[in-house]
């Protein structure tokens, strides 16, 4: 099924099929993306769900997900295209006294083309969904690799001439905003900042993931998750963060949301000691009664 | 709606966001996509196409109320249905005011989540007690002041945390929630209070001149000698970025894509694979040099806005880096590395830091002779060839012994080092600055009063490939 959304409602609607709950920012840009051929730059704190609306758009369409995670030293022969050295020297010792130009002509074919990720999503007989993933990662120099393919949604090899989309991909950039994405990348995509939901959209994800968790106790949980979001940390608590807590405090039998259960169990919110800490004192938490109990 | 699109594309440029042609047109092609009804999806498309960076949606959002955000202008004709209990109403009571009974009805409206109701209440709050006048030229926080004088939030705050809180019983952890939700709720009044203002300014003066008034300056032009507390808050999220910019640009010594040099016994070794032809070259891994940041932080009391920026930029900094000493100085200067560590919370860092460090020798006032003095003798080996040493101070040297003797055996020993002075340059070496006698032996001295002015140097911060030759710079001193 192609990506032939009729509104963002319809697009809200599909996600939600596949278990993933958008909101009317996110529905509304993805709208777009699909209309006007766009790429999607989505930016936000580190396990908000970045990744997985890529996912989900690729399971809600139908189309096969092409992946390409980004990281420092990411070249062109790693995201775009290599030339198969091995097979080219084959064929040229198969093949001794033939003519010069008839082998280059065969060598620097497609048959000796590796491809890579950017080139798979460029080459696809089948609509794809492309996830360029933390593409803050990667250097400045290397940015430059992707505008083309994100522009005009082809790839020049200088040796066969420029390969042209067949299909139109549905491109997601992820990045955590760890440095600044080039002013270049950016104007050539939509931009979808997506911050840590809204207590109601919290909730309603936990009671779509965690089914088992009672509607009053997940409230609870996105509350807590939002105040405690508010004391400056190191790490803010993720939304699969949120996840693992609800499941922790389901498996542990807990039901309510007592000093002890809270402090016993936040090492699994909170991945430093200095937050911890710091969260304990600040939401006035007895840090003695979770010893007790833990 | 192209030529309003123009327009505000003009209003986002005039604040300083970088709006291209091309993300115009974008926009423009969008909007046939939206449903223009839907003020959040305009929002959500026009943001989606003209703002490209975080730091700007506060200034996106707030040019956007001002254009495309809010009701038609006009107060709504109250009605004998909806809701409005007597003296509620618009003109209703008006001069009474002492606000007691408006209080109850706000409570009423914000805890059955009514918007129409909080909308009107609002409506006649201003009508009330605002007291605008078409064309006076005052800004809109002065009748927002005005109005919150007489609706008395910290007793609305209160009531709505009585009204929420269902067991008075509960611990500490619920209290807290319902305080959380109170105060959002009492913010929703002021958004909506602000909105009611401005749709009424707009009707009186136009949407440009309204928008032009409100602007407030973006998050990197903000002067961190003067910022307000939020102000500084949001300097402080973008800090961590630049931060890590910063250390990978020290750490970068060649440029990207050069491999190393040719590791000849692996590419023998790989060629055996294709009968000896030597197909596949091997390199070896550039060597990364490590980069050590010594950082000598000015924390007198003239600097003291500036003195937690730079902090903060320094705490940032330590945990990307794992080399990082950190040394604060007034008159006297110390290692303070040991508050700044990963582990160890920023605040609780820089109180330990103001009572334990040794650095106020004498009177309090800066002394930079006397310091950097102090950090040859006492620490000399602190600076290595490997260091690059950040200076962060406005050189003010109260009329003492400048030290530069001193100081430039520290640049001596460094691989680079750089000043970072918050003045403004047109006031260096005017009355006790001695920028000049420092600014000769370093390697980059700037002017870092804005978070953009500190995105420049970190964009530029390029270590000399080598330690260059100093040339006394007794000639700088001359003048």
């Amino acid at each position: 099924m192609p990506a032939d959304w009729d509104s963002p409602a319809d697009v809200l609607a599909s996600l939600e099929d596949v278990g993933y709950l958008a909101d009317d920012r996110i529905s509304q840009v993805v709208f777009l993306a699909a209309k006007l051929d766009k790429p999607i730059l989505a930016e936000g704190p580190a396990g908000v769900g970045k990744t997985a609306l890529a996912l989900a758009l690729a399971e809600a369409t139908g189309r096969r997900l092409v992946r390409l995670q980004c990281y420092e030293g990411l070249d062109e022969a790693k995201a775009l295209y290599e030339w198969d050295y091995h097979k080219q020297l084959l064929r040229l010792q198969s093949d001794e006294g033939a003519q010069w130009d008839d082998l280059e002509g065969d060598i620097f074919s497609e048959a000796f083309l590796l491809e890579r990720p950017l080139l798979t999503a460029i080459r696809s007989q089948e609509p794809v969904v492309l996830l360029i993933d933390e593409a803050d990662r990667v250097e400045v120099e290397t940015e430059a690799l992707l505008l083309e393919v994100l522009d005009a949604y082809q790839v020049t090899i200088p040796e066969l001439g420029t390969i042209e989309a067949v299909t139109r991909p549905l491109v997601v950039l992820t990045s955590n905003n760890t440095r600044e994405l080039s002013e270049a990348l950016k104007r050539r995509c939509l931009y979808l900042h997506v911050p840590y939901p809204t207590i109601e959209r919290e909730r309603a994800i936990l009671r779509a993931r965690v089914p088992d968790l009672p509607e009053q106790f997940a409230d609870k949980i996105a509350r807590t998750i939002a105040s405690i979001r508010q004391i400056p940390t190191r790490k803010a608590p993720s939304v699969s963060e949120t996840i693992d807590w609800a499941r922790t405090l389901l498996a542990l039998g807990i039901d309510e949301l007592s000093d002890a259960a809270t402090v016993s169990t936040l090492n699994v919110l909170l991945k430093y000691q200095t937050d911890i800490d710091r969260t304990a004192k600040e939401l006035g938490l007895d840090v003695d009664a979770g010893i007790e109990s833990g | 709606m192209i030529s309003t699109l123009a327009e505000f594309v003009d209003e986002l440029r005039a604040v300083g966001i970088p709006v291209s042609m091309v993300e115009a047109i974008d926009a423009a092609g969008a909007i046939e996509y939206t449903d223009l009804a839907a003020r959040d999806s305009l929002r959500a498309t026009l943001g989606a196409t003209l703002v490209k960076n975080l730091r700007h949606y506060g200034a996106f959002n707030r040019a956007f109320d001002v254009y495309f955000g809010l009701e038609p202008v006009g107060s709504p004709e109250p009605s004998m249905d909806d809701g409005l209990a007597p003296g509620e109403g618009a003109g209703v009571g008006a001069g009474s005011g002492s606000g007691e009974d408006l209080l109850d009805s706000f409570v009423d409206a914000l805890i059955g989540g009514d918007g129409g109701r909080l909308r009107r209440l609002v409506s006649s709050a201003v009508d009330r007690f605002a007291g605008m006048q078409p064309g006076r030229p005052v800004g809109g926080k002065y009748y927002a002041y005005r109005v919150l004088r007489r609706i008395d939030t910290d007793e609305l705050l209160a009531r709505l945390i009585a009204a929420l809180s269902t067991d008075p019983s509960t611990g500490e952890l619920d209290g807290r929630i319902e305080r959380e939700q109170a105060e959002s709720l009492v913010q929703q009044v002021r958004e909506q209070l602000e909105q009611e203002i401005t749709g009424r300014l707009i009707a009186d003066r136009g949407r440009q001149q309204v928008a032009a008034n409100r602007r407030l300056p973006l998050v990197e032009d903000v002067d961190l000698m003067h910022a307000t507390r939020s102000e500084i808050e949001e300097v402080t999220r973008a800090i961590r970025p630049l931060a890590r910019k910063l250390a990978t640009r020290l750490g970068q010594r060649r440029r990207h894509g050069s491999k190393g040099r040719l590791d000849v016994r692996r590419t023998i070794r790989r060629s055996l694979g294709h009968g000896g032809v030597l197909l596949d070259p091997q390199f070896k891994p550039p060597t990364r040099s490590k980069p050590e940041i010594v950082i000598l932080c000015d924390v007198s009391g003239s600097m003291a806005t500036f003195a937690r920026f730079t902090m903060q930029l320094t705490y940032a900094i330590s945990a990307e880096l794992a080399r990082v000493r950190v040394f604060a100085f007034i008159d006297g200067i110390d290692d303070v590395t040991s508050y700044f560590s990963p582990d160890i919370d920023f605040v609780e860092g820089l109180i330990a830091m103001s009572r334990e460090a040794d650095i106020v020798r004498r009177d309090g006032h800066s002394d930079y002779g006397r310091s950097f003095t102090e950090m040859w003798d006492r620490y000399p080996d602190s600076v290595t060839s490997r260091s690059t040493v950040i200076v962060t101070g406005d050189a003010r040297n109260n009329y003492r012994d400048t030290g530069h003797e001193a100081f430039e055996n520290l640049v001596g020993r460094s691989r680079a080092t750089f000043w970072l002075n918050p003045e403004p340059r047109r006031f260096w070496d005017t009355g006790d600055s001695v920028m000049s006698s420092y600014s000769g032996a370093c390697d980059g001295v700037e002017q870092v009063r804005t978070l953009r002015q500190l995105e420049d140097f970190v964009e530029r911060a390029t270590l000399p490939t080598a330690r260059k030759h100093r040339v006394a710079s007794h000639s700088v001193l001359g003048n």
